[in-house]
């Protein structure tokens, strides 16, 4: 790592904000073509995983399938899934690898159009560059709905961000909102610790962790679904605001959805709908078709690796096909809680992210705060975004997706610099 | 799916309701719609609502004719059953919302419709509005709604019709949702 000691403007053609696996692969192809640049990193290397992410999580891809330009797994696990200390590792064994030029504890604190492309202000001095690549990740702040202000100050609010392990939490029953890969995840965790759980489900997307024997990420990566561009979707818009599969790194592969859930004993309600007042807790009555379009959706995907299997000779050498039981759903879940009985100790919001951008500077955000880009290519000449959901593929926001898009994207680049060169 | 061609045509005018769709994408205010009833009392338990005028593109707009409901109470209940019960004009908003959307869904997922029928059910234990039991609440307990229905498509392509339209509808999400009601006297 670099240490910087002047304070005065350094120039430099290009700056990658961000040192995770979207930044450093970004600055792997920018050194393959010769582009001078420094990665900006507000903390160490892989920041986010050493600070935001709850102890037990594991990678909810299997460890074949991170790969990197110029970096991959040699280990003898290929289907396992990496622990947060492995995730952690690998990505720093890549900084290394790659000899990528990070500052580290070096946080941008606005990034201005100048005459000849962007002035970044950070902690540590100033940069004049040419072109920006924004790697700083789509996850930075946790969404929580608005109602959350009314929970009733006796019970603990964590989200999915904050949260650690069930040891941060009083006995008695803990409400985890949000039934993606996150929640899912923490509700199980929180179970097993022996504390009641109420799990409430809006939109989630079920998805098998084996398929036909396989990983079902090794499926969507030999049947091209991970490589799906976002000019070939009908709907691009709807497509980035998707939640995640609801997948997790299970150490023994289990599928970890709604059945397994209820199963164990975990009470599945509806999307968590209001807070009043009075801290009661309305939970929506849509839970049967949220789960139904789950399955459907989960139905089509399967549709469409069984006719890849069949189409390029698979059956064979695959398990034969199935289906998943549909989602169980109670005949009358309960709508609703009163949060101030005492039966609630804590709430997790695992409701998802979104990216921070307040240190952005330049006109790119739409009304709702969300970058405007063409495949990662931003709205203002010279800027550039890598790591965030269906950027350019389905698969942008893995680690796997990276290596492409940096590819693509250091490319552009590169043109947009000879095009402009003085 | 209709055959690789052929265009089903379920009355539905969906280049008009993408392009809506669009527009108001670029013009949030516009999107902004205000919907009115008006009611009045006759007799007994009997009332007359109308339903005229309502609020959107950025302007006052009028339906084609002015469309009138009597309600009313049945004789069960010793009233004169002038008109369906309040509780069953909910079974035919959530209906009507849902089977308009299974049209406009199939048709812009190229899926011709030959004929849709739905029957709702509510379920209500009346000790709750007659205040008999606390513990009860004065709607629904539940509704059940069943959609025969025959097109051109698979069977889980008819099912993700009627998920995709209860995802998208207005008056399920009201029935499903909670919703602040203010009701003021003049």
């Amino acid at each position: 790592m670099h240490q910087i000691e002047t304070t005065s403007i350094r120039t430099v053609t290009s700056v990658v904000i961000g040192a995770g696996h979207a930044g450093l692969a970004m600055s792997r192809c920018l050194c393959d073509r010769s582009i001078d640049h420094v990665v900006l990193e507000r903390g160490e290397i892989a920041h986010t995983w050493r600070t935001e992410r709850w102890d037990s999580l594991r990678l909810l891809t299997p460890n074949w399938q991170s790969r990197l330009p110029g970096f991959s797994y040699n280990g003898d696990d290929p289907d396992g899934y990496r622990s947060v200390a492995e995730v952690i590792e690998f990505i720093a064994s890549y900084a290394k690898a790659i000899s990528a030029p990070v500052l580290t504890h070096t946080t941008v604190t606005s990034v201005r159009s100048t005459e000849t492309g962007y002035l970044v202000r950070t902690d540590q001095g100033d940069w004049l560059c040419r072109t920006v690549v924004v790697a700083s990740g789509a996850c930075n702040v946790a969404v929580v709905p608005g109602f959350a202000s009314k929970v009733p100050r006796s019970i603990k609010q964590l989200t999915a961000q904050d949260y650690r392990n069930p040891e941060q939490l009083a006995d008695g029953g803990v409400l985890v909102v949000g039934a993606s890969s996150s929640g899912v995840q923490i509700a199980h965790e929180i179970h097993r610790s022996g504390r009641p759980v109420i799990l409430s489900v809006g939109e989630h997307i079920r998805a098998p962790r084996v398929y036909r024997g396989k990983d079902l990420e090794w499926w969507m990566d030999a049947a091209g679904v991970l490589d799906e561009r976002y000019d070939e979707v009908d709907d691009i818009a709807r497509a980035r605001r998707v939640a995640s599969l609801q997948l997790a790194g299970t150490p023994d592969r289990s599928t970890l959805d709604i059945n397994a859930l209820s199963e164990i004993g975990v009470t599945v309600v509806g999307r968590l709908g209001s807070i009043g007042e009075n801290g009661k807790a309305q939970f929506s009555g849509s839970l049967r078709n949220m789960c139904a379009l789950s399955d459907l959706k989960m139905g089509r995907l399967l549709d469409r690796i069984d006719e890849w299997a069949q189409r390029n000779g698979f059956d064979a050498r695959a398990n034969p096909p199935h289906r998943l039981p549909p989602t169980r759903v109670e005949p009358a879940p309960p709508l609703g809680m009163d949060l101030a009985s005492g039966e609630i100790k804590a709430i997790i919001w695992a409701t998802g992210y979104r990216p921070d951008y307040s240190w952005l500077g330049v006109p790119v955000l739409d009304r709702k705060g969300r970058l405007r880009h063409d495949g990662g290519v931003v709205s203002s000449p010279g800027m550039y975004l890598m790591g965030t959901q269906f950027m350019r593929r389905r698969k942008s926001a893995l680690i796997d997706g990276a290596g492409d898009d940096a590819r693509e994207l250091s490319d552009h680049l590169a043109s947009y610099l000879r095009q402009n060169s003085a | 799916m209709a055959d690789a061609g052929s265009i089903a045509n379920n009355g539905v005018n969906v280049a008009a309701l993408i392009a809506a769709r669009e527009a108001l994408t670029d013009t949030p205010a516009a999107a902004q719609f205000k919907w009115r009833a008006a009611c009045e009392w006759k007799d007994g338990t009997h009332s007359h609502s109308t339903v005229e005028g309502f609020y959107g593109l950025g302007q006052e707009q009028h339906h084609r004719r002015t469309f009138t409901f009597d309600a009313d109470h049945p004789e069960v209940f010793a009233s004169e059953d002038k008109g369906a019960t309040p509780v069953e004009y909910v079974l035919v908003g959530l209906a009507s919302c849902l089977t308009a959307g299974i049209a406009a869904v199939a048709q812009h997922r190229n899926i011709q419709l030959r004929s849709v029928t739905a029957t709702l059910e509510g379920d209500m234990d009346l000790q709750g509005i007659l205040g008999i039991d606390d513990d009860v609440r004065n709607g629904f307990g539940g509704i059940k709604v069943t959609y025969k229905i025959d097109a051109d498509a698979k069977r889980e392509d008819i099912e993700a019709l009627v998920a995709q339209s209860q995802k998208r509808s207005a008056v399920y999400d009201i029935v499903t949702n909670p919703t602040n009601v203010t009701v003021v006297v003049d």
